[in-house]
């Protein structure tokens, strides 16, 4: 086996021998896994690609309200706000991609089709990103294909070191967190950075999603997902940025995935996906818990700050 | 550990909003479905776990009815199942079971379809990302493991010699340009030996005229295809 790599040193030791970029790499490890041709990689991929864009073109459009009403109206805010851009402090390109993963994860919350790359409740950040690029740099569908896989790439490495994209074991960090890397890597193949500086974009952007819990109100994948997606799109552009200018991440990307499993062990479970604390336990995450009729939280889980005289 | 395909990470394709609850609901859905082989008039969904504190909000039941009537991950028909399941005569009904009412996963479910002729109980668990593990079939304990929207497998029920008998089944299979990319054999004995071995034949088809000329190679109990499902 020519092409498999177990870690993201490897897939870089691969690149450097092969003299290939990420997503070169990441084609030829699935040809030679599954026995196929490049056109059925490709072909499946550009399924992913399309329906990645079906998604974001219907969440712009629409400001209808997800089934339980707690988001729905962001993506179509954000999509004005391009035309604004002179206004804004973020660039042009960074309103489009948090538009953009917004729109994804809106769909997602209105029962739309889309891909979960990594996750559903993650799969904003690398359309957002990749698709926005695309436009900004008028570049060619191909490219735009190549970034794909070298995000899918970043996942794989990300898996087989050992990580997590399941929030119910790592937190928000392995859902958004994973998906920002991904992208941060993926974008920064795409504007010509070379494999070592995609991954350092990659160790750059999940660093600043360590620790991140999942704690979504009433266990719905709507809020805080949605506009966490649009925040991990903006980290990815900064983190690719801060590559591409030659900042260096001091620990490496295994390193980091490391640190995050490290942090998804000492995770108390209830910031693990079962909506029994962080934002899911504040007095607004209560009281839709409340209207849609769920169980109540346990006793145990409410009023943990030291000296609390009670909320609200 | 399994391979990891690239489409792993850059899918499944799939109908929100999570791809646990909802496409990983729908393929054990459809598992269930393709081992009852025929339209059910009852399911009956156990739920356990997480499955059973957000079903609602995670579209769950709609997802777990939908792989029952044969839907896919992606089938944007999939919020609609609860009108499209009372059209066509399929009543079901969605248990919820206390948290910690057994030591399954926390994202499982226990689905019993139901006809006036028989009746089928499959267990199986959501572990992330889309990926399930169907962990008993009518009370043998069984482990399989698959995923939403990658593999094309096909679930066969055999005799207790899985060299003798299936050999002309790879055979056959050979013959027909159908790679296997990986098998799985469980033996339980309950009553007399019964195997079950679970095929995954990547991206390839079987016709029904293809299983039922498995069906009919000696040993061999039963042969379903989870391929149409997928498709």
């Amino acid at each position: 086996m020519r092409y498999q790599f177990k870690n993201c040193r490897e897939l870089l030791e691969l690149c450097e021998r092969e003299k290939l970029p990420i997503s070169q790499i990441a084609i030829r490890s699935e040809m030679e896994l599954f026995n196929k041709k490049q056109p059925w990689v490709r072909n499946k991929m550009k399924l992913v690609r399309n329906t990645m864009w079906e998604a974001i073109q219907k969440g712009i459009k629409t400001t209808a309200k997800s089934k339980y009403g707690l988001v729905g109206d962001s993506a179509a805010k954000l999509y004005i706000g391009i035309k604004k851009s002179g206004h804004m402090l973020h660039s042009k390109t960074a309103i489009r991609a948090m538009a953009y993963a917004v729109a994804t994860n809106e769909q997602n919350a209105r029962m739309g089709r889309i891909v979960a790359f990594p996750t559903a409740g993650g799969s904003g950040v690398v359309p957002g990103v990749l698709f926005s690029t695309y436009e900004h740099m008028k570049s060619s569908k191909r490219r735009m294909l190549n970034a794909l896989f070298t995000a899918s790439a970043i996942g794989i490495a990300i898996l087989k070191h050992g990580g997590t994209f399941s929030a119910a074991k790592g937190g928000c960090q392995a859902e958004v967190g994973v998906g920002t890397a991904m992208a941060a890597a993926g974008v920064t193949e795409m504007r010509g950075g070379t494999p070592a500086q995609c991954l350092n974009a990659a160790a750059l952007a999940l660093k600043n999603m360590l620790g991140l819990a999942c704690d979504p109100i009433s266990g719905l994948v709507e809020v805080p997902c949605v506009k966490r997606n649009a925040i991990g799109a903006s980290i990815a552009i900064a983190a690719s940025d801060m590559s591409m200018l030659g900042v260096k991440s001091f620990v490496p990307m295994d390193e980091v995935v490391e640190a995050m499993m490290n942090i998804a062990a000492t995770m108390n479970e209830s910031i693990r996906e079962t909506a029994l604390g962080g934002l899911a336990t504040t007095p607004t995450g209560l009281r839709v818990r409340e209207k849609m009729g769920l169980p109540k939280v346990p006793k145990k889980y409410l009023n943990k700050c030291k000296d609390c005289t009670g909320c609200g | 550990m399994m391979l990891i395909s690239i489409f792993d990470v850059a899918g499944p394709i799939m109908v929100g909003p999570s791809s646990s609850h909802t496409a990983g609901a729908c393929k054990i859905g459809q598992i269930a479905r393709a081992l009852f082989n025929g339209t059910p008039t009852q399911a009956d969904f156990y739920l356990y776990g997480s499955f059973a504190t957000v079903y609602q909000g995670h579209a769950t039941d709609k997802a777990l009815l939908a792989g029952v009537m044969k839907f896919q991950t992606s089938d944007p028909r999939l919020p609609k199942a609860f009108e499209i399941a009372q059209k066509k005569g399929i009543k079901y009904k969605f248990i919820p079971l206390k948290i910690n009412a057994s030591e399954h996963h926390p994202n499982t479910v226990r689905i019993i379809l139901k006809n006036k002729n028989r009746s089928i109980s499959v267990v199986g668990s959501s572990i992330g990302g889309g990926k399930i593990k169907i962990t008993f079939i009518n009370d043998v304990p069984v482990d399989l493991e698959m995923i939403a929207g990658r593999f094309f497998s096909i679930l066969i029920g055999h005799d207790s010699k899985p060299e003798n008998v299936l050999h002309p089944l790879y055979g056959q299979l050979v013959d027909w340009d159908i790679p296997i990319h990986g098998k799985q054999t469980i033996c339980a004995v309950r009553g007399k030996h019964r195997c079950l071995t679970a095929l995954n034949i990547e991206d390839s088809y079987l016709t029904l005229s293809q299983v039922l000329m498995l069906e009919k190679l000696p040993g061999i109990e039963f042969v379903r295809s989870l391929t149409k499902l997928n498709k």
